[in-house]
């Protein structure tokens, strides 16, 4: 049985962890906003970029000069997988959903008998996948020191692994990131980047077809593919950090909770056992009046 | 009066304009081009320089923009600039930057076709600084 004493300690304890889980909750809360305000800003650059890709990927066809990015190597025997995820913790179950959605695809493709690399963007991940996977991850970005993502960020992942498919690295890159659907709720995603996936959202064919292009429909496919690379991966870098805010500020805001409840159970007791000892001692007095 | 058309100037990280314009002048990889309404559909890499925009109500703004690509329709013309930033903004020193950096690209030029990729990088980035 604890001491009154100890009692009050844990309760001091508890009340000061509940004071800064309460105060990251409100750190994440407004992090949320700002995030989700960036992937907002961005969503226009993308949207078009994609309507822009289907148009002239249809005006090019898919012929033998179709650049590589698009074509693929024609063999899918080494596969890259880029795992993003957060830099730090304390977000619930966010990190260890998407390296779990990365490990499954790695152990399906291994036991394929593919060949598998690991890119890990983001420290968390990392740590996770290296327990089980260390032999496979060729490289790890961490952005610790970065408080907001920029395009320059996803400019060097992309960088790497256009590089990377340059030298024959590999032949299908496949890009992990959390895809925000709301606070509460966050969605492991896998995501197909080279060879790209064209003509996902051929709306509106028609004007397509009268297109001048300057200088050619090739050159500028070819111009564009690496860019559109950089804008995915900007994307998914941006829908993971809302994911994370979003994640962190739920699970902040159960462990709140937790310590209140926890406050309130160790208060109860701690009553309990002083009335105890207040009528311990009455009892003592009287009955030694008594004895008198 | 010149009929005006729907410009929008969109950058990775944020869309930097949306606004009724007559007049876009676009530096296009085969030469600058003036974008007027009723243009023809086209679609052109654009190299680093100075778009200058001539708004609805006869205000010009100038925007420094550095590789990206222009849609053009008669209804329109959408500009996906890699990065993007009004004349009045610049950041000399980050041009500086920029213009180190080619410059040192081209140092490391091995191939052929790689110092001349980065040979046309360095020209337009003196081009710019010189025109602003």
């Amino acid at each position: 049985m604890p001491s009154l004493k100890d009692l009050k300690n844990r309760i001091a304890s508890v009340k000061a962890t509940q004071k800064i889980t309460k105060a990251m909750q409100m750190v994440a809360a407004a992090k949320l906003r700002r995030a989700q305000e960036a992937a907002e800003a961005a969503r226009p650059y993308s949207q078009r970029m994609a309507s822009v890709m289907s148009n002239i990927a249809e005006a090019v066809g898919s012929g033998d000069d179709t650049p590589r990015l698009m074509a693929g190597t024609g063999k899918d025997d080494t596969h890259l997988l880029v795992v993003c995820t957060a830099e730090r913790g304390m977000c619930g179950g966010f990190n260890s959903q998407i390296a779990r959605f990365a490990r499954d695809r790695v152990r399906s493709l291994l036991a394929e008998g593919k060949t598998v690399k690991i890119l890990c963007v983001g420290k968390k991940g990392y740590d996770i996948l290296r327990r089980e996977y260390a032999a496979l991850i060729i490289d790890r970005v961490d952005f610790r020191e970065v408080k907001q993502m920029s395009f320059g960020q996803a400019e060097t992942i992309a960088d790497k692994v256009i590089g990377l498919f340059e030298e024959g690295g590999f032949d299908v890159c496949t890009l992990f990131y959390s895809e925000f659907k709301s606070v509460i709720s966050q969605v492991p995603t896998a995501q197909q980047l080279i060879p790209a996936a064209a003509g996902a959202a051929k709306t509106d064919a028609s004007a397509s077809a009268i297109y001048d292009y300057e200088p050619d429909a090739e050159e500028i496919l070819a111009d564009l593919l690496p860019r559109s690379i950089k804008v995915q991966i900007f994307r998914a870098l941006l829908e993971n950090v809302a994911g994370e805010m979003g994640a962190k500020m739920s699970a902040m805001d159960n462990a709140t909770r937790n310590a209140g409840e926890m406050i309130d159970k160790l208060s109860m007791s701690y009553n309990r056992q002083r009335q105890a000892q207040i009528t311990k001692e009455l009892i003592e007095i009287i009955s030694g009046a008594e004895a008198l | 009066m010149a009929d005006s058309f729907d410009f929008e100037l969109v950058s990775p990280e944020r869309l930097l304009l949306s606004a009724t314009v007559t007049e876009v002048v676009l530096p296009g990889a085969d030469g600058e081009m003036t974008v007027m309404a009723h243009h023809a559909p086209t679609m052109t890499t654009i190299k680093p320089g100075v778009v200058t925009v001539v708004m609805a109500d006869g205000k010009s703004d100038r925007f420094v923009v550095f590789g990206g690509f222009a849609d053009i329709v008669p209804e329109g013309c959408t500009l996906l600039a890699e990065s993007a930033v009004a004349v009045a903004d610049i950041d000399r020193a980050s041009l500086a930057q920029r213009l180190q950096n080619a410059r040192e690209d081209f140092a490391d030029a091995t191939t052929d076709a790689g110092k001349q990729k980065a040979q046309e990088y360095l020209d337009q980035l003196t081009t710019l600084e010189a025109a602003i």
